[in-house]
């Protein structure tokens, strides 16, 4: 199926919620992953042919392992507060993208297998039965969720629409109705140790093709370095920093600070990505699996310290679950999980943001820069919602907004705000999250951008901003390519660490 | 002893009997599924003490629900409030002597009555009027509001239209508690009241009436942030790490 041809969404001054365009998106899908994709990582090739009573019984098992899936299922009212709360819900119209619409796509089927009023009323309570009709809903619909916990922040009872989605995805993988993008990109971290499948040579030669470029910039010999024992910081990124526009600036400007303030560090060409679709899929073993790379790196290299760069879901994974799932944190007690936490150095948060590294080194003098050199730059800060909503940085909650923020003002003159109810833990995500940036589902990410843009379009006429800085892959990826649908430069997104590397001042001590 | 005051009698136990084993079942069942993963909808407080601050204002405040659509926050926290206010004021009948505080309370019950009514009224009219939630409702919604407003009309009917024995009706409910069953007064009012809310009492633990105690097992709201400080494993993943 080609991208349909679609007409991008006006820009108005304040965000209107739209009427109802019943059945607007059910003509978006990804595609659908292969035999060969699926059977890589241990799904059914594919669609299996019991699949409604597989569906089922992976749903009840889910059901017996996931508190949030269960009281999510029960706890709804149909309240409605949600309702106007999704970003692709504003951009597209279609009623299943109403997070409680989307979220009963799997309800219904819960209801009526699961409870009481369900099997014996089900009309009553909206209970349904898993029919293929039913079944293609939840392919077409939990793959227009980019699971960014919007909706969490405003539901009374907490329900995250994420939880759902994850949930929806997992059943459809367990039946072999999986999703190309993010289990191919999985199948690959595997093989070659990163999403976008860059070997350990290539990746050296990048490496060293970007130290030559610092060096031909500065003047300045400035490290990258790869599988460098002993160092004190193993740096984790997402892939997409050692060679994409604008992430590899990102990737620049950590080597500098590194360098600046004199801490040892690599890269690993084992654990060569930060981000983990294993959590995009739901599936608990895989996201496991993805972020155990990073634990064996860890101890390979006898590191001290853990830092992750930027990346909205791979800080999510580091800071809320690296702990659980590879012991790689604080506070642990049973032998796994303190074999590697004796190793690390507890003076320091395990793991850091690379954003906390920076903030700290700015705070206790140890960087210093010019910040004019970010003058041609009217720059705004967009929170990613992974970052916003479902993990910290520093002691303090929301140290995740302020933290960013502060290191810009330190680097950068002219710094203004988006619209409150569109930043901090009410930030709209980029449109490209959660495993749908990929380019057949193209309409859904111009679409679910459009409150962020329109965000946007309100600073850049207000105050000519021309630098929407963020601190994730996706984002990053997301923008530029849909910035130029709404008449935006795409160069205008970049990261924090762009910003810093601009401004960061080397050698002259 | 007539047979409505044997069928009243039969009802409610039978009716509290579902409430409270329905309940217990549920909670049980929600305390024992685990939760494997950290996932408290940031910015999330740090500690337990936090904690407890945040689900008080979530529980009694409607914080998030404040945050999110002021029109539905309006009518919810006027229906709970007033249903909560409701409920104190029917304590009358259940002690002996009354605790002196549910006599405080009493006037204020009875403007709660009607209170009630119009905070589901404007609920229910939402369900009509707002296209979004016109399409997310299910007939069991408006049946449920049907219910609880039905409930408190014919409460507020006993009270300004057509009274009933009151005494009487406090002597059926002791007599209750007492395994002791008195005559219920024939009234048609009271029998409408009182098989509306037998029936909210058996359908509680089957319904979304299980948003009451689902909230306070909401990982995203229950939880610490404190990942990186603590270790969170799941029994069922700690298995995971024996292979």
């Amino acid at each position: 199926m080609a991208a349909a041809e679609f007409t991008t969404p006006e820009l108005k001054d304040h965000l209107d919620i739209p009427s109802l365009q019943r059945d607007a998106m059910a003509e978006s899908k990804p595609y659908v992953a292969s035999d060969k994709i699926n059977t890589a990582i241990g799904f059914p090739g594919e669609l299996v042919p019991d699949w409604e009573a597989k569906a089922i019984g992976r749903l009840g098992e889910l059901l017996n392992k996931y508190r949030s899936l269960k009281v999510y299922l029960d706890a709804c009212v149909h309240c409605g507060a949600c309702t106007d709360k999704c970003h692709y819900f504003l951009g597209t119209g279609d009623p299943k993208n109403m997070p409680v619409a989307r979220q009963d796509l799997l309800r219904g089927v819960y209801r009526r297998h699961f409870t009481l009023a369900g099997k014996l009323f089900p009309k009553l309570v909206g209970a349904t039965d898993l029919t293929r009709e039913v079944l293609d809903d939840w392919y077409k619909y939990y793959h227009q969720c980019s699971e960014c916990r919007r909706c969490s922040v405003f539901c009374p009872y907490g329900i995250d629409t994420a939880e759902i989605t994850m949930a929806g995805r997992e059943i459809l993988d367990s039946i072999g109705y999986g999703q190309k993008y993010s289990n191919e990109i999985i199948g690959k971290v595997h093989k070659i140790g990163n999403n976008l499948g860059l070997p350990g040579p290539a990746l050296a030669d990048t490496l060293q093709g970007v130290e030559e470029d610092v060096k031909e910039d500065t003047g300045i010999d400035v490290r990258y370095p790869m599988d460098v024992k002993g160092a004190e910081v193993l740096l984790v990124t997402p892939s997409a920093d050692f060679f994409a526009e604008p992430h590899i600036d990102s990737l620049i400007g950590y080597g500098k600070v590194f360098h600046a303030a004199g801490i040892s560090w690599t890269l690993s060409s084992k654990a060569s990505e930060a981000g983990n679709f294993g959590m995009f899929i739901g599936n608990y073993e895989q996201l496991r699996k993805i972020a155990l790379r990073i634990r064996e790196a860890a101890l390979e290299l006898g590191v001290k310290r853990i830092v992750v760069g930027e990346c909205g879901h791979a800080w999510r994974v580091a800071y809320s679950f690296w702990n659980t799932l590879t012991g790689i944190g604080a506070g642990a007690n049973d032998p796994f999980a303190v074999q590697l936490q004796s190793q690390l150095d507890h003076r320091y948060k395990q793991p850091a943001h690379i954003c906390e590294v920076t903030w700290d080194l700015i705070q206790r003098g140890a960087l210093k820069f010019d910040k004019s050199a970010n003058d041609q730059r009217i720059v705004t800060f967009h929170d990613s919602c992974n970052v916003a909503r479902a993990s910290r940085m520093g002691d303090m909650p929301g140290g995740q907004f302020e933290i960013p923020r502060n290191i810009i003002r330190a680097v950068a003159n002219n710094y203004f705000e988006m619209a409150p109810g569109t930043t901090h833990e009410a930030t709209f995500c980029c449109g490209g999250g959660g495993g749908v940036l990929t380019d057949e589902l193209l309409e859904l990410r111009v679409k679910g951008s459009m409150p962020r843009m329109g965000a946007l379009k309100q600073v850049v006429d207000q105050h000519g901003v021309n630098f929407m800085a963020t601190i994730c892959a996706i984002c990053k990826a997301q923008f530029t390519k849909v910035l130029p649908y709404y008449k935006f430069n795409r160069g205008m997104v970049g990261g924090v660490h762009q910003l810093v590397s601009t401004a960061i001042q080397l050698g002259d001590k | 002893m007539s047979a409505a005051t044997i069928f009243f009698a039969v009802l409610f136990y039978a009716a509290t009997a579902i409430l409270v084993a329905g309940l217990a079942f549920k909670i049980a069942d929600y305390a024992r599924t685990p939760a494997p993963l950290k996932i408290p909808t940031t910015p999330a407080p740090t500690s337990t003490g936090g904690v407890v601050l945040r689900m008080l204002r979530e529980v009694a405040l409607f914080e998030s629900l404040f945050k999110s659509n002021l029109w539905i926050w309006a009518f919810g926290i006027l229906f709970h409030g007033a249903l909560l206010l409701v409920l104190l004021r029917h304590l009358r009948y259940f002690t002996e002597p009354v605790w002196f505080w549910v006599g405080w309370v009493q006037p204020f019950g009875l403007y709660a009555g009607f209170a009630m009514v119009a905070g589901l009224l404007g609920l229910w009219g939402r369900r009509f009027v707002v296209e979004r939630i016109r399409y997310i409702s299910t007939p069991s919604d408006h049946l449920m509001l049907a219910l609880l407003a039905g409930i408190g009309a014919s409460g507020l009917g006993m009270k300004f239209l057509m009274h009933t024995d009151i005494v009487a009706v406090k002597a059926f409910f002791l007599g209750l508690m007492r395994f002791d069953v008195q005559p219920l007064p024939a009234d048609i009012g009271l029998y409408v009241h009182l098989t509306l809310v037998a029936l909210l009492m058996i359908i509680f633990p089957f319904s979304k009436l299980l948003h009451a105690p689902g909230v306070f097992f909401s990982p995203s709201r229950n939880q610490a942030d404190d990942p990186r400080e603590k270790r969170h494993l799941a029994p069922w993943a700690a298995e995971l790490e024996k292979n």
